[in-house]
């Protein structure tokens, strides 16, 4: 029974402000957003901004490694099971709160100057508010019910977004799928949930631990849970096979994929498997599970990379390979590590993002790379900001991905060679496309029509103002983590501490490698970025490749430029046969058996009654014949028949 | 009253009765005439009325009379009844045989 | 007293509707529902206070000696939930009917408030045969209004709906009477049926008796096939009070006189009743998909619906008995707001086939504002009504089965797809060539759905108060139907 008091510490008030601050926004933007014109947009960037002070104050002012639980009401119970609504303010979820607030602010700047013509504009904001406010239940939630809610309401705000330009359909496709594949991984949590209220009759974080830590580990129903919730996670974060989703998410303004398909919503499944450390760290299997999954996603997903000429879905993809990454890490207990990539690659992902939406301002709309070249002669802040974010998730150092990247890679050569190698081989792949993309883009000459060239213009300050800022952030968001050869405080790992102690104690802890073996590591993963990118140098800037049209494509390469054609398996494989099943159910099940049930009884009953009716003759005789008849009759069985 | 009822053995007035009973059947069955059938139909009644008088008599109690009486003010305004549809159907089709009245059927 | 007299406005209001005419019928309609609905928050505010709930609430005279029927009525956590959700209903229905014009408006209303008087004496009557009386007079009403009022082919699709309808009832009515003859209270009195149980051994007969009454009514598959067509049938207002509150009377008369009366019978043949459910919420899901008449897209969403909401019950378990309640009243308001939607785009635009709309969002953005969020609702997103109730009816079901409750949640996903699919092709996109004015909201449609959307955000958001009201009668009903 967890019938908390509501508490009267000097972080209530702020806390409550986080979330409250967005959905206000929303409000305003959603009721009164037409009237306001340009300024609705100015109230949701300047709430979110109030948002991002509140989660710097909470920063401040909570305690070294503790944690507090800011309860708003008993939401609703039932049997023994009390579901409260409240906070949980710890240092995991401060971290995610400051990446939110603090880049969703950045990129409601941003969208300011992007969505300037958009009549959608006001609509625009108020969704973007709503997202927010979700996405800060999501992290701050007390309990998995909170957290679903969150959980739900992003793929809600997912779907509205992308779908936002809703005339056309190939769009509203998109949204449709995300929100049916992240809807095939919420059963998979809700399972997850009940197994949990099942078994610990309660959803809250630290009963569920305490219930868990009784079990013991590796007992089966911890297992099941955990993959129940990995279930989840897949179809959130966008791992194999539930990742189609999100390079079709593309669709929707560059701002929210920045937002919700870079930065934030993405890593919800490596916020929700950090928070249920101590569920995970019980469950090896699962973990390995995880391992293997986050792997093959990050392979799969670089390979598919090479081959994208759309600038946005060359990002997604990278996207999908990098939280692969961060899976791998979560999978091999390295669950600071794997939260240490999740904001680095919110800088930098989110500056690619902003800053090929800035290229698409430019290039007024379109998406091809192969219709780009040389635009870095025209538009140089966004150009190099954009190299910043490139060198930066390519792994060079001292740029803030090389750091998040090398620890992650120095725990996979600890843990397992195999799975380091093919790691390091999809961050050079990585390196590889990325490069691809910049020199596709921004060197060489222009490839485009002679309107389109014309037209080629920087970015009003509004944009640029937040790419500049990501990018200085991009460069030193790596020194909170430096590796131990260079320092013995790793800030973000210590601050994080508390979170992951528990499950510090259950997991066996791995022997620290040698300085000298890390050296070596650091060395090779940069030599191997190094030499991806010189080799895209030579192919795209010397040679001056420019991919072929996509009839062109033959073999291997068509395969890849197709994604494996993954879709259309899945489109035959499930859409086809449940569209054939419905059908089929309709036509024969309900129409055919139970249908024809139904009319053959009345229809017997017809036949009797045309067959019965002929008996009234209309003869009074006769009827006063059968009457004497039929008396005689019970008369006899009456007096002869013993009943 | 006892006396006068009693002076004839019961099983006069069941062969009695069964006669007049047997007379009212087969009056039904067999004539055409709806106004002969009707009066067979009396006749029935009045055979059955005569039986509960004679078993009342003869069982001593009251019961059985308060039937006939029931059963005489039924079958006269069944009697009523009946006569006045026949009259009505009389002006109509001009006959009382129940062969022609065969329309209402199916 | 209280509820003889919640029992007696809308039939009063019935006979008076009768004496007016024009359009005065409709506001006489719309005041009585909303006389009636002020009038339920009273009794509300009165059922709170235990001590003065007992004596003004509850009414038990003799009203045949032989066989012994009394005229009993009384209310409790349910009863009141049910009651009032048709208070809360109905004058959205009427309201609904605002702009459009019918033959013989007074007959129409008349019909829809004795409709009214019928379901809520189905709620509130403790009386087995009262509460059989109740049930069949409410299906008269519906009868003639979608005979009188209804589509291309009502006649047949009517009386298959009645025939259908009727069939059931007579075995429940037999089932009664088996109950009666056979239990040594000799009462139908369901404080005597819940206390005093019939032999075990007969009950298993019994509960298919009463099984298949409500399983048609409900309905749940494979008794079903009356739905799709009567509901694309029946005159919108029609549809709203069949989906809306009369399907209720058949999964209420499950926790009201199946559960408590037979636990036995229920106990034995539960694993049939949750395995028909449960297909059922995944074959009425799949069957949606596919359909491109709105109205049946809906009606076969409706059957998926209440499919859950019986095998929650069917669950035995507190949750599932709880979560079924609150999601009837969730279902309730949902299914009264798909309909009404799709009535506003088929009297529009005069065509209900979803591949032939289309961009209506365009053209009338308010309308899709409050469209969506009744779609959002019905595929219970978090924070909507139905969240609350379809997580804790698959939570049932999860405890009672894991593999029954991983089937049942498959409409979390199916659900989606095909709700958003319609709403797809319906709403969003580029227009359609049949679609090319499409007039925004009127006031009254307005009023209705802007009450159906903030209804669906105040008992997602604030479901305690339905939780605590039916809490302790659930507790109950799951105390005497727990065997073993």
């Amino acid at each position: 029974m967890t019938q908390t008091i509501i508490q009267t510490s000097n972080l209530y008030l702020p806390t409550i402000l986080i979330p409250l601050l967005p959905l206000l926004g929303f409000f305003i933007n959603a009721l009164f957003g037409k009237k306001l014109g340009h300024t609705s947009g100015w109230i949701a960037t300047a709430v979110l901004f109030g948002a991002f002070a509140c989660s710097l104050f909470l920063f401040l002012n909570l305690p070294a490694g503790g944690s507090e639980t800011i309860t708003i009401s008993n939401w609703f119970y039932f049997k023994n099971i009390f579901v409260p609504f409240a906070f949980l303010i710890d240092p995991l979820s401060i971290t995610m709160l400051l990446v939110i607030t603090g880049i969703g602010s950045l990129i409601h700047l941003y969208s300011l100057g992007y969505m300037h013509h958009d009549e959608g504009f006001s609509r625009f904001f108020s969704y973007l508010n709503l997202f927010i406010f979700f996405m800060l239940l999501l992290v701050m939630g007390n309990n998995y019910l909170i957290m679903f809610i969150g959980w739900e309401g992003v793929g809600l705000c997912s779907y509205l977004l992308i779908g936002f330009w809703f005339k056309n359909q190939a769009f509203n496709d998109a949204a449709k799928k995300a929100f049916i594949m992240n809807r095939i991984g919420d059963l998979g949590f809700i399972i997850g949930m009940f197994m949990m209220l099942f078994y610990f009759n309660s959803l809250n974080f630290d009963t569920v631990n305490i219930g868990a830590l009784k079990l013991g580990m590796g007992n089966m129903t911890i297992i099941y849970i955990t993959l129940f919730l990995f279930v989840g996670a897949m179809g959130k974060s966008a791992q194999l096979p539930l990742y189609t989703w999100l390079p079709d998410a593309m669709a929707g303004p560059t701002p929210v994929s920045a937002l919700i398909h870079a930065a934030t919503m993405v890593t919800a499944g490596i916020y929700m498997i950090a928070r249920s450390n101590v569920l995970f760290s019980l469950a090896p299997h699962t973990l390995d599970v995880i391992l293997i999954v986050g792997t093959a996603t990050s392979l799969f997903a670089a390979v598919v990379g090479l081959k994208q000429n759309d600038i946005k879905k060359v990002l997604a993809y990278s996207t999908v390979s990098q939280l692969g990454l961060m899976f791998a890490a979560l999978g091999m207990g390295a669950y600071e590590s794997g939260m240490f990539h999740v904001v680095t690659h919110a800088f930098f992902k989110a500056l690619l993002f902003l800053g090929a939406g800035s290229v698409i301002h430019a290039m007024g709309g379109e998406q091809d790379m192969r219709n780009m070249g040389g635009l870095g002669k025209y538009i140089k802040i966004t150009f190099a900001t954009f190299l910043i974010g490139t060198v930066a998730i390519s792994g060079i150092p001292p740029f803030a991905g090389f750091f998040s990247k090398d620890e992650i890679l120095a725990t996979a050569f600890e843990h397992n060679k195999v799975i380091w190698g093919l790691l390091s081989f999809s961050s050079m792949l990585t390196a590889f496309y990325m490069f691809r993309l910049v020199y596709l883009t921004f060197s060489s000459s222009f490839r485009g029509t002679d309107e389109v060239k014309h037209h080629i213009h920087e970015s009003p300050a509004t944009m640029t103002m937040p790419l500049i800022i990501l990018a200085t952030c991009s460069i030193i968001a790596g020194f909170i983590g430096l590796p131990t050869i260079l320092s013995h405080t790793h800030l973000f790992k210590n601050y994080l501490a508390s979170v992951f102690a528990q499950s510090k104690l259950i997991m066996p802890a791995g022997h620290e490698i040698s300085h000298s073996m890390e050296w070596i590591l650091v060395g090779t993963a940069v030599t191997l970025a190094l030499v991806s990118i010189a080799f895209a140098y030579q192919k795209y800037v010397m040679q001056k490749h420019v991919p072929a049209a996509d009839e062109k494509l033959k073999g291997i390469s068509k395969v890849v430029a197709n994604k494996f054609y993954v879709d259309e398996i899945y489109n035959t494989v499930f859409v086809k046969p449940i569209m054939l099943l419905s059908d089929l159910f309709l036509v024969v099940v309900d129409k055919l058996i139970v249908d024809l049930l139904v009319h053959a009884i009345a229809f017997i009953t017809n036949q009797i009654g045309r067959a019965l009716r002929l008996l009234q003759t209309g003869h009074v005789g006769f009827y006063m014949f059968a009457m004497v008849i039929s008396m005689i009759i019970l008369l006899a069985v009456q007096i002869f028949v013993v009943i | 009253m006892e006396n006068t009822m009693q002076a004839v053995p019961q099983n006069w007035y069941l062969l009695l009765s069964t006669f007049m009973f047997c007379i009212g059947v087969m009056g039904v069955l067999l004539r055409r005439n709806a106004i002969i059938i009707l009066m067979c139909i009396e006749l029935m009644l009045n055979a059955v009325n005569l039986l509960l008088v004679s078993f009342s008599s003869y069982a001593g109690n009251a019961e059985g009379q308060v039937f006939v009486f029931f059963i005489m003010v039924v079958a006269a305004a069944e009697v009523a009844v009946g006569l006045a549809l026949l009259v009505s159907i009389y002006r109509n089709i001009a006959s009382t045989d129940i062969d022609i009245l065969s329309k209402m059927k199916w | 007293m209280l509820t003889l007299i919640l029992l007696l406005i809308p039939l009063i209001a019935s006979i008076l509707v009768l004496f007016l005419k024009g359009e005065s019928v409709k506001w006489f309609s719309f005041f009585a529902t909303i006389i009636q609905l002020i009038f339920t928050f009273y009794v509300y505010s009165v059922f709170q206070n235990k001590e003065a709930a007992k004596s003004l609430l509850a009414i038990n005279i003799e009203w045949i000696s032989s066989p012994k029927i009394n005229f009993n009525i009384a209310l409790d956590g349910m009863s009141l939930l049910m009651v009032f959700l048709s208070n809360l209903l109905m004058p959205l229905i009427v309201l609904a009917g605002f702009n459009r014009t019918q033959e013989r408006s007074h007959i129409f209303y008349s019909l829809v408030l004795l409709m009214h008087f019928a379901l809520i004496g189905v709620f509130v009557s403790f009386d087995g045969f009262l509460y059989y009386i109740f049930w069949e007079l409410a299906l008269i009403p519906i009868y003639f209004i979608s005979l009188n009022w209804g589509g291309v082919n009502r006649s047949t699709v009517t009386l298959k709906f009645f025939i259908y309808t009727l069939a059931g009832s007579l075995l429940m009515l037999f089932g009664f009477l088996f109950l009666y003859w056979n239990t040594n209270l000799h009462s139908l009195s369901w404080f005597d049926l819940t206390v005093n149980h019939i032999c075990s051994c007969k009950q298993g007969f019994l509960f298919w008796m009463f099984f298949i009454a409500y399983a048609i009514k409900i309905p749940l598959i494979p008794f079903h096939t009356w739905q799709p067509d009567t509901y694309s049938t029946a005159p919108t207002q029609g549809t709203m009070l069949l989906s809306g509150i009369m399907l209720k009377m058949g999964l209420y008369s499950l926790l009201r006189w199946l559960l408590p009366i037979i636990p036995n019978g229920v106990a034995e043949y539960t694993p049939i009743a949750i395995a028909l459910c449960v297909i059922g919420v995944v074959y009425a899901s799949v069957i949606a998909i596919m359909q491109t008449d709105i109205k049946k897209l809906f009606a076969y969403s409706s059957i998926a619906h209440v499919g859950l909401i019986a095998a929650g019950i069917f669950a035995l378990n507190m949750q599932g008995i709880q979560g079924g309640l609150v999601q009837m009243l969730a279902h309730g308001i949902n299914v009264v707001g798909v309909f009404y939607c799709a009535d506003i785009i088929i009297n529009r635009t005069g065509n209900s086939n979803i591949n032939s709309l289309g961009g209506i969002r365009l053209l009338a953005p308010r309308f899709a504002t409050y469209f969506i969020i009744i779609v959002l609702g019905s595929v219970a997103l978090p924070l909507t009504n139905s969240f609350i109730g379809e997580f804790m009816l698959l939570f049932g079901i999860f405890e009672y089965n894991s593999w029954a409750a991983i089937m049942a949640g498959l409409t979390i996903i199916l659900g989606a797809v095909y709700m958003l699919r319609m709403y797809q092709k319906v709403m969003l996109g580029d227009l359609n060539e049949n679609v090319t004015v499409f007039e925004d909201l009127k006031w009254n449609e307005e009023l209705v759905l802007a009450t159906i959307a903030i209804l669906i955000f105040v008992f997602g958001i604030f479901p305690k108060p339905i939780l605590e009201l039916v809490e302790p009668i659930a507790t109950e009903i799951f105390k005497i139907s727990f065997v073993k």
